[in-house]
């Protein structure tokens, strides 16, 4: 006879067959009975202090680990508390699994308390749901959520379970076989379009591999990095794909896009021929997408079928996985080898040099003036270069992103699509949750530390010694800069405080070490000091120009023709 | 330009919620909807006729959904298509009988009578209902009520359907 189990205890095994190792969530009425078996399980269970919180640290796990991340809340408020952070992964293609409780089934409809309709609710946010009413359909839900969220284009599935068929009580047999005949994703390339992407290669004069967030979902940087040099194709990283290609590496080019660097931004522009691979031709990428690349022709590789010519029409698609299609371009280039070199493109390559000794990314640091955040991203950097790097959202997150040398895949983390604002502290936890014996360095926006930061009192709890960078501008930075580019230097709404809250005093009220730099010369010994605390969670705050602005910038829905290089550009602009 | 797709699905709570709110979210219009039941009970078909000239893109993101199985477009004349409608139809009694000689042209069958009314109910092609809709028109529109569209792709062997469609159009 097999065992007799609760739901709950049903859900808790299938997690466990499933691999995962650690939980992050809040508990509540309608989800009391999963906790209840959790208590008795070896999964880890990280108690966030904001379902929002819980959410994000599931999503930073997943970032970090490329296992899926877990998150539990209960029904009603837990649940609408995690619409962000599954909006969030949706938008970057996480994988997590996320388990709510739900009111009895016989109560639903009847606005019980702490209903909502969550399975209604979460639909557009997730890549899939599913709303449970009965214990037997458990254990191939928790099959089917796991498969889906990292399988093909990975992203949040939600699994909503009522009280009742948590309850309940029936065999358990095991890990159960799934079928989703609507669900298949394609692995391989299709070999003819393979090869005729190959000969678009060969052909061009001015090609750019514009690499996507895709290529870390896939894990696919060693084949992006033998592509690129098989063929010589230059790579422009975006925001979600920093390090997926070494900084160092003599073919990268950097982030492109609205604060993308001059000479990654120009080589789209000025391409005939993008090669994107997990990649989705964002706004922040394109700019006006009728004047985006204008001579290019475009070979796009997806898993996701949709994201093909949903932007810009693709002149050789191919469907698959970012992995599998570059190892078919690595075995078809090869062959191709045998007729010859790869063109050595010498022209373009010069050009593409010029650009980037004429416009390298800068900055001045005056040893008198105000802290530049570019010089404390820099230093951190050096000081912590092998250090995994969750930003917030803001000109912290950008300045991170342009100044922080990446030289391996999955160390950077952030919120790219959504753009949420709280991501950094909660993300980074969970990223150090999973990545326990790397060095995990949040670098966060005073405003967005205003959002999550209470779950640093879970990180000190739980001893999870993450690194907080706090860079204290006062202001909402990003938004102050477009009201002073855009609106007039009308600052309405976007003024913070230097001293309120007390950051460092905070962070020990937290349960973490505080330290501040108000001074050019106080950096590094405050890095230095942040860095030598790892038995608890560290907050640096380092206090910054309210009036620093981020460039390069492409305005919003304008040409990437016209880059903005610094404030100068700006006046004989406007 | 309207499109009519047919949209095979798993058997599943929710799956038209699915279908309308990813068309919600999408920007994409739905002209017209009918889901039924299909020779397996494990499967459902919606017949959509859809607006715009985003069709790439429906079918993508319709694909995208997990419990979509198969969609199938069809070109104008591929399908077998019907809807249904009932229709009220202002019948003054001194133009009762020239009403219903025209509504037997039309194959229309009148399935209630009232003082001042005639309702109709009219089954066949898409064009047909129309035009019917058209005629009575002069003589005022009460109500309506019509289906959304089924369809089903003609047998490619069979020159039946072809004949037929002729046929009704002569
Ligand atoms: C949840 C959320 N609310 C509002 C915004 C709009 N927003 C974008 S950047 C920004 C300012 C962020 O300020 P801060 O964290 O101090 O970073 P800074 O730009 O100063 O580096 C705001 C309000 C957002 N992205 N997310």
């Amino acid at each position: 006879m097999p065992e007799q189990l609760s739901g709950a205890a049903i859900l808790i095994r299938a997690l466990e067959h499933e691999g995962v190792d650690v939980i992050f969530g809040v508990p509540g009425g309608a989800i009391l009975q999963a906790y209840d078996a959790l208590y008795s399980s070896s999964i880890r269970h990280i108690l966030a202090r904001h379902e929002q919180g819980g959410g994000h640290m599931a999503s930073g796990y997943a970032h970090a680990t490329g296992r899926v991340g877990v998150t539990f809340a209960t029904s009603g408020p837990g649940a609408t508390n995690l619409i962000t952070p599954l909006a969030d992964a949706y938008m970057d293609s996480i994988p997590v699994v996320a388990i709510t409780g739900q009111v009895r089934t016989t109560s639903i409809g009847l606005d019980a308390f702490q209903e909502t309709h969550t399975w209604g609710i979460s639909m557009p946010v997730t890549k899939h749901n599913y709303l449970v009413t009965n214990i037997n359909e458990i254990p191939s839900t928790i099959r089917e959520a796991f498969h889906v969220a990292s399988t093909g284009r990975p992203g949040p599935v939600l699994v909503d379970i009522t009280k009742d068929a948590l309850a309940d009580a029936m065999p358990w047999h095991g890990p159960v076989e799934i079928d989703l005949p609507g669900y298949r994703p394609s692995v391989q390339g299709h070999p003819r379009q393979v090869k005729a992407a190959m000969d678009e290669i060969l052909a061009s004069e001015r090609p750019v591999l514009y690499a996507g967030g895709g290529i870390l979902r896939a894990r696919a940087s060693e084949e992006l990095r033998a592509f690129a040099e098989q063929q010589g194709l230059p790579v422009v990283t975006t925001l979600m794909a920093r390090g997926a290609i070494p900084d160092s590496h003599p073919l990268t080019l950097g982030m492109s896009g609205m604060h993308g660097n001059y000479t990654a931004s120009t080589a789209m522009q000025r391409s005939d021929l993008l090669i994107a691979i997990g990649a989705r031709f964002d706004d922040r990428v394109t700019g006006n997408p009728d004047l985006f690349a204008p001579e290019a022709r475009i070979i796009h590789i997806d898993v996701d079928p949709a994201e093909i010519s949903k932007i810009r029409k693709a002149d050789v698609p191919i469907v698959g996985d970012a992995k599998a299609v570059l190892r078919q371009l690595l075995d078809e280039g090869e062959r191709r080898l045998k007729d010859g070199p790869a063109p050595t493109r010498t022209e373009w390559m010069d050009t593409l040099e010029g650009w980037r000794r004429d416009f390298p990314l800068a900055y001045v640091q005056d040893p008198d003036g105000p802290i530049q955040q570019q010089y404390v991203i820099d230093e951190l950097c050096k000081h912590a270069g092998d250090a995994i790097v969750v930003a917030g959202v803001g000109q912290h997150q950008m300045w991170a992103s342009q100044f922080w040398k990446f030289e391996r895949p999955n160390a950077w983390i952030n919120s790219g699509g959504l753009g949420t604002m709280g991501y950094a502290v909660p993300a980074a936890i969970g990223a150090k949750a999973g990545m326990p014996d790397t060095t995990v360095i949040a670098i966060d926006g005073d405003g967005c530390f205003q959002m999550t930061f209470q779950e640093l009192i879970t990180a000190a709890e739980e001893g999870i010694p993450v690194k907080i960078a706090v860079m204290n501008n006062a202001n909402l930075g990003m938004v102050r800069q477009w009201q002073k580019l855009f609106y007039d230097d009308r600052y309405s709404a976007t003024e913070l405080s230097y001293t309120n809250p007390n950051i460092p005093m905070l962070a020990e009220a937290l349960g973490c070490a505080g330290f501040r730099a108000e001074t050019p010369d106080e950096v590094i010994p405050t890095i230095e000091k942040g860095l030598a605390v790892n038995d608890r969670p560290v907050v640096m705050e380092f206090v910054c120009d309210p009036d620093a602005m981020v460039f390069p910038m492409i305005v919003a829905g304008g040409s990437n023709d016209e880059i903005l290089m610094g404030p100068e550009d700006i006046s004989c602009n406007t | 330009m309207q499109h009519l797709i047919t949209v095979t699905v798993e058997n599943q709570p929710g799956v038209l919620a699915r279908i309308t709110s990813m068309f919600a979210r999408r920007d994409f219009n739905i002209h017209s909807l009918a889901v039924g039941p299909t020779e397996d009970p494990t499967r459902s078909r919606v017949t959509m006729v859809v607006d715009g000239p985003e069709m790439e893109q429906i079918v993508k993101q319709l694909y995208k959904l997990i419990h979509v199985i198969k969609v199938t477009e069809h070109p104008q004349g591929e399908a077998i298509e019907r809807e249904i409608m009932l229709v009220r139809v202002h019948a003054d009694p001194k133009r009762r009988s020239e009403i219903l000689n025209a509504a037997n042209i039309f194959d229309a069958t009148a399935v209630d009578v009232g003082a001042s009314t005639i309702t109709f109910e009219v089954v066949g092609e898409p064009m047909r209902l129309s035009d019917f809709l058209e005629f009575m028109k002069t003589y005022g529109i009460v109500s309506l009520a019509k289906s959304g569209r089924i369809a089903l792709a003609k047998d490619a062997k069979s020159q039946n359907t072809k004949q037929k469609q002729t046929a009704k159009g002569a």
